[in-house]
């Protein structure tokens, strides 16, 4: 059990920059996820906790330990590749053990190790199957199992998920979840999956071109998004994004959208976007905060007629597309309320959920 | 109208025909049966008469008889070539050789392939291509040079390498080396990364990543260069006969043309037994290690 810090890390590949200073405090016993696009530098992070690579500069502690110049096999810490990386001359137990035997750990105490995380990964039927008789799923278990005998300090998972089928990932996303409240270790899990990272995590760091644009519990980061990027990046289907205008009139913030449409601010945002007024900004709605409409508006609503472009009906609840001054916006409506595309249809944005977006520094007002 | 009518009907009682995929596959295959008959006559051949003519008496082989035929079989030929001092002295020459090249050879190589696939240090691609090159000198070219090297090390320090068995286990893994790194480099590249960092977390050095995990999963290479390395100082017939002349330091190609043949009397029924002898180890090998051969040799050919 230990913490992890990383101080102003940077790594450069040939000039390439991949990461661009980092500050991270992962506590003892925390699940952190690193989620982004491809190339942020999520992997390269990971990778550098591992020992892996070498950071160019900055600071690596595991426990109180500077790591940096220590070799992967002294920082005592397991990982999970996204191809698995099983030994595949090795049976499973041959494959699990394979660290606790170059350690040199008396035989009975690695079978006791062994069978014991089999038994929480439930693959005690085949340890003594080679990799390649094994699907994929129980090859992944077999590598969380490789590192779980370990009890290491550390946990790290580099897209573990991703070679897995749909349904399987997000079985095996719930098998991880729970070997993490069996065996609470720190563990830093790479993804480029915002629902595996919102689901797993006590805590998500969303990275972005080597740097990070916000660390936070999921629901911080799924209701207080810092950046643009955030507010994009988490979240399915993506938040809408409108240009718009901050405008007084009577004494009340109005965001206007188009020449015809325009929303108005709710009292407990005032103060805070205020100063904005006359400003060119983007506001951003979730779609699941623009929804049919219906009797009464709450306070902090407000409804509006649109033409219906497209209509995706997905069971629980149906998607629909329309068009604001040029942009494609979405909203989550109830399957009995939606009407067809080419109709036109009384909505209701929630504005108490809105977000303004500042547009040269992309920072969320 | 009519007439076209009838001429389906007649098709139709006909078993249907499957097409031409079958009929072009099957001339295909005639092509391809003919061709390999071909081959296998074309090399088979010349095995087949050292066989017939080590059963052979000398005065059979130089009678005018038909010489693909056996009238008087005898095994005199084996016999006397097996009870014969020399000819087992160049046996065991060559066996001792071949064994002790392999095992440098492969000590090397698979040293060099693993250092130059996977611990990226500056300079290690040039090198790579550089050990491919050495490979593409002949030892026809490098004969002489070596001799004079020889002659060299002999004046400053007084040690004599010439007309040593001994001194090809020196000379022959320049030959081996080169392409048998240059076989393991493709297969080892051909390894997925992430096994070495595996391991390298479990807790691996460098040499237990080669040992536990490298070799057993590249197998395969290592036996296709083995063989390789086992044909080439088993075969080798230029450097023994440039650098050893006394009948107790000859290995088997050169010892059985030199001591077999004197002058123009060419004992010919003892010479093929000696070949024949000579090509079954590679030959017993072969068909034992067949299929890790050419597993090895297409990994190696897709990489690098």
């Amino acid at each position: 059990m230990a913490q992890v810090a990383l101080r102003n890390i940077v790594k450069t590949f040939d000039k390439t920059p991949a990461v661009q200073g980092i500050d991270l405090d992962i506590a003892d016993r925390e699940f952190i996820v690193l989620v982004g696009p491809s190339g942020c530098g999520k992997s390269t992070t990971l990778r550098m906790i591992a020992g892996l690579e070498e950071a160019t500069s900055g600071e690596i502690y595991i426990g109180d330990q500077l790591v940096n110049d220590v070799p992967p096999k002294d920082r005592d810490i397991a990982m999970v590749f996204q191809n698995y990386a099983l030994y595949p001359h090795m049976t499973v137990y041959e494959n699990m053990s394979f660290g606790l035997r170059l350690k040199k750990f008396p035989k009975s105490e690695i079978r006791d190790r062994v069978e014991n995380a089999a038994r929480i990964l439930d693959i005690t039927d085949l340890l003594q199957r080679r990799p390649r008789q094994l699907s994929g799923g129980q090859r992944q278990r077999v590598a969380m199992g490789r590192a779980i005998v370990r009890n290491p300090k550390v946990f790290l998972f580099d897209e573990p998920l991703s070679n897995l089928d749909a349904k399987l990932r997000v079985q095996m996303r719930t098998e991880i979840k729970k070997v993490h409240q069996k065996v609470t270790t720190t563990t830093v899990y790479v993804t480029h999956d915002q629902v595996e990272a919102m689901t797993l995590a006590d805590r998500v760091v969303v990275m972005n071109g080597g740097r990070i644009e916000q660390i936070g519990s999921p629901n911080e980061v799924y209701h207080h998004p810092a950046t643009r990027f955030v507010a994009g990046f988490i979240g399915s289907p993506a938040m809408n994004f409108l240009p718009c205008r901050l405008e007084e009139s009577d004494d009340q913030l109005v965001v206007r959208l188009s020449d015809t449409l325009s929303f108005p601010v709710p009292p407990s945002r005032v103060a805070r976007y205020r100063p904005r007024v006359g400003n060119e900004l983007i506001f951003g709605l979730r779609p699941e905060d623009i929804i049919e409409g219906r009797g009464e508006l709450a306070p902090g609503t407000a409804a509006f007629e649109v033409l219906l472009d497209v209509v995706e009906p997905m069971g629980m609840e149906t998607m629909v597309y329309f068009i604001v001054d040029g942009v494609e916006v979405c909203g989550r409506v109830n399957p009995a309320a939606a009407r067809n595309a080419g109709e036109t249809m009384r909505l209701v944005a929630d504005l108490n959920h809105m977000h303004l977006i500042d547009t040269r520094t992309d920072q969320v007002i | 109208m009519t007439v076209a009518t009838a001429q389906l009907e007649g098709e139709a009682r006909r078993p249907p025909r499957y097409g031409s995929m079958a009929r072009g596959r099957r001339r295909a295959l005639f092509w391809s049966y003919f061709f390999l008959a071909l081959f296998v006559i074309f090399f088979l051949m010349p095995p087949v008469y050292m066989f017939i003519t080590s059963l052979k008496s000398s005065g059979e082989i130089s009678a005018a008889t038909n010489p693909w035929w056996v009238f008087h079989p005898t095994l005199s030929n084996y016999t006397n070539l097996l009870t014969q001092k020399q000819f087992l002295i160049f046996y065991r020459n060559s066996a001792i050789v071949s064994v002790l090249v392999v095992s440098v050879t492969m000590v090397i190589s698979v040293l060099a392939a693993f250092s130059l696939a996977r611990m990226k240090f500056w300079g290690s691609a040039t090198l790579a291509t550089g050990v491919f090159l050495t490979y593409l000198v002949p030892d026809t070219l490098l004969f002489i040079p070596l001799f004079k090297i020889f002659a060299f090390i002999h004046d400053k320090t007084g040690i004599e390498l010439i007309n040593h068995w001994w001194v090809l286990i020196v000379l022959y893994p320049t030959l081996t080396v080169p392409f048998c790194t240059w076989i393991m480099i493709g297969y080892f590249a051909s390894i997925p990364k992430e096994l070495d960092e595996a391991a390298l977390i479990d807790g691996a050095g460098y040499m237990q990543m080669l040992l536990r995990v490298f070799i057993p999963v590249a197998l395969p290479g290592i036996i296709a260069a083995t063989i390789f390395a086992f044909t080439v100082s088993w075969a080798n017939f230029l450097y023994p006969l440039a650098f050893t002349t006394s009948a107790d330091q000859l290995v088997l190609p050169v010892g059985i043309v030199t001591t077999l043949i004197k002058g123009d009397v060419y004992n010919w029924g003892q010479i093929m037994t000696g070949a024949l002898l000579g090509a079954a180890p590679p030959l017993v090998i072969y068909a034992f290690l067949m299929d890790y051969y050419i597993a090895g040799l297409t990994a190696g050919a897709t990489k690098g």
